[in-house]
């Protein structure tokens, strides 16, 4: 036994020394990598704003980074309202916004810089309400999506929505939601509920879009928000009315484009004046396809799909 | 003996001298990376816990809105109850288990046997936590809906198995190794006496080996009150007082993991979620103490 333990030890030992070793002999080469990389490179590309956006966001800095060497992207986050300020400042070449710029503010910008902010939409947030497969419904309004999931709110069953939901025997709304503070609990929260009423507690906030589906598509009782994108084949995606008596949209591409749909918003960029060099380069290839690949990939709407 | 002492470490050579400070140091990191990481998570927290957080409201409240627009509040109530539900369900699952599995492998089972038995335990023990709450949100959950009739399998339930899943490996190993620490001459003694073999394990095995077996359970606990994948997956994270086994809950640790990687640093939804961890800090403080109390008065009355 005793030898035994002792063995062990010396293989524990060895691993660890071993794996000390790697990240030092693996990790030297590649920062001085990056740090030549950085001295050669002309110029850094500032992009500040939107959390909603900011995964997006890095998920083209990184790509783009990797194809060309005479620019690199540095993106943060901070929220819309903070890569406003930082354009207003004239700190940053790009700012993201999941909301369109206000005019005072595009006033200030261009009082500030000397230069107009150029607007530029790079792609569509989209939210579906979905469903699992069988239930027996197709239409909600947004009064009725706010009953649901708003504070002491009055549709807590499916039959008070006017459905017999049969594969659902404790005729319980079982809510799926978000954690609270991702950029689409945000938004949802605000196109239902406004600024002033919250979320009722009690409802399954998962950590992705993907598990929201998965678990919907698992769960007969369940009603869930969460990227048009992520539909699967177990869940169904509910057509929006803004107030009751009005059209409903089914959420797809026509309605996010013709906005119809009520739960989407686009995506902006702003560049301080027209845009010139790397940062031209940068948008251009945003707008690519290429870039709005990466779009689709997030689970937002690009723009040029058909 | 002393004029000894100091002579030989006059001559001590060079090298030995440098492998005592090494391992004296080894010894030493162990208190200082347990104080930094309480100084770093304390001085996080420290600026709201002392300005501006409402304890009572804290502990006692069950409304958890860090991120509400126009009136925060941070109760934990919820969080907590949660976090001591699943871990108390998660223990009534593994300590029969745990138990029982120890006492197989080290009384009634073949050497050859007990062999496989251990490396298919110690297997168990080496699957990411991550794996067992995906197997929570997808197996488990249609299994309960199936079995309980419930509308939704992420609950409290589905947690509870997986913890104790989690924790069965270590109460089985521990809980062996404080069986086998028995001397043979107990269980040759009390068979000399006529008992059966069931008589000298509730009789003789179990008495003996208290203390250990004790702290199989008490660290198969600690496993369960800090593990977080698992249970962000599976109990289906709601804010809920618990109010049975098919309740959806949230856990502390859960609720830590999910939301502080996207929240503004230094922002006060930033400090409640490090007061958070201060908390975790005080519960596993508490847990160890009481423990280290327990075996200390059994070793006591013994």
């Amino acid at each position: 036994m005793r030898k035994n333990g002792l063995i062990d030890y010396t293989i524990i030992c060895a691993l660890v020394v071993l794996a000390f070793s790697y990240v030092i002999i693996g990790c030297s080469p590649k920062d001085g990598e990056s740090v030549a990389a950085s001295k050669v490179t002309a110029q850094v590309i500032k992009n500040k704003g939107s959390d909603t956006m900011v995964n997006l966001a890095q998920a083209w800095a990184e790509r783009y980074t990797g194809i060309t060497s005479s620019a690199s992207v540095e993106v943060s986050g901070g929220g819309s309202g903070t890569g406003v300020a930082a354009l207003i400042n004239g700190t940053v070449d790009i700012a993201n916004c999941s909301r369109q710029i206000k005019p005072e503010e595009l006033e200030q910008a261009t009082q500030n810089t000397g230069k107009a902010p150029q607007e530029f939409i790079v792609g569509y947030d989209a939210l579906a309400v979905y469903v699992h497969h069988d239930t027996p419904i197709d239409k909600i309004t947004i009064p009725q999506l706010a009953e649901i999931y708003g504070e002491d709110g009055n549709i807590t069953k499916w039959s008070d929505l006017g459905i017999m939901h049969t594969d659902c025997p404790s005729d319980r709304i079982i809510r799926i939601s978000r954690q609270s503070n991702s950029g689409t609990y945000f938004y949802f929260r605000e196109a239902l509920l406004g600024k002033t009423r919250d979320f009722e507690l009690g409802s399954l906030d998962l950590h992705g879009s993907k598990d929201v589906v998965e678990v919907i598509g698992r769960t007969p009782c369940a009603i869930g928000y969460s990227g048009m994108g992520y539909a699967t084949s177990h869940v169904k995606m509910l057509e929006v009315a803004t107030v009751p008596g009005e059209p409903y949209y089914a959420p797809n591409l026509e309605n996010v484009l013709a906005k119809t749909y009520p739960i989407a918003r686009p995506l902006y960029m702003y560049s301080l004046g027209e845009p010139t060099g790397e940062v031209k380069a940068y948008l251009d290839w945003i707008l690519s396809a290429e870039g709005q690949k990466i779009v689709e990939k997030l689970g937002f709407v690009p723009l040029a799909s058909k | 003996m002393n004029i000894l002492r100091k002579k030989s470490a006059a001559n001590v050579p060079f090298s030995e001298t440098v492998i005592e400070t090494f391992i004296r140091l080894c010894g030493v990191s162990a208190i200082v990376f347990v104080f930094g990481i309480f100084f770093f998570v304390f001085r996080e927290g420290a600026g709201f816990l002392f300005g501006g957080l409402d304890l009572g409201q804290f502990l006692t409240s069950p409304e958890w809105y860090p991120t509400s627009l126009s009136n925060k509040r941070y109760g934990t109530l919820a969080l907590i109850l949660g976090t001591f539900s699943v871990t108390a369900l998660a223990m009534c699952i593994a300590v029969p288990f745990g138990l029982g599995a120890a006492i197989f492998v080290s009384e009634f089972c073949s050497p050859k046997l007990r062999e496989t038995f251990k490396i298919i335990i110690e297997l168990l023990a080496a699957i990411p936590s991550v794996v067992w709450g995906f197997i929570g949100l997808t197996l488990m959950n249609q299994l309960i809906i199936a079995v309980f009739n419930a509308p939704i399998g992420l609950t409290m339930l589905n947690g509870g198995i997986m913890l104790a899943l989690m924790s069965v490996p270590i109460i089985v190993s521990i809980a062996e190794d404080a069986l086998k620490a028995v001397p043979d001459s107990y269980r040759e003694a009390a068979e000399a006496l006529g008992a059966t073999r069931w008589q000298v394990v509730y009789r003789v095995l179990l008495p003996a080996a208290k203390n250990g077996l004790l702290a199989a359970v008490l660290l198969g606990a600690a496993r369960s009150i800090g593990e977080t994948m698992a249970v962000l997956m599976a109990t289906g994270h709601s804010v809920n007082i618990p109010s049975g086994p098919l309740s959806w809950i949230r856990t502390l640790t859960a609720t830590i993991a999910a939301e502080l990687g996207e929240v503004a640093r230094g922002a006060e939804h930033y400090q409640v979620l490090f007061i958070i961890g201060i908390l975790l800090f005080t519960i596993t403080f508490v847990v160890n103490l009481i423990a280290d109390l327990v075996i200390k008065g059994i070793r006591q009355d013994s």
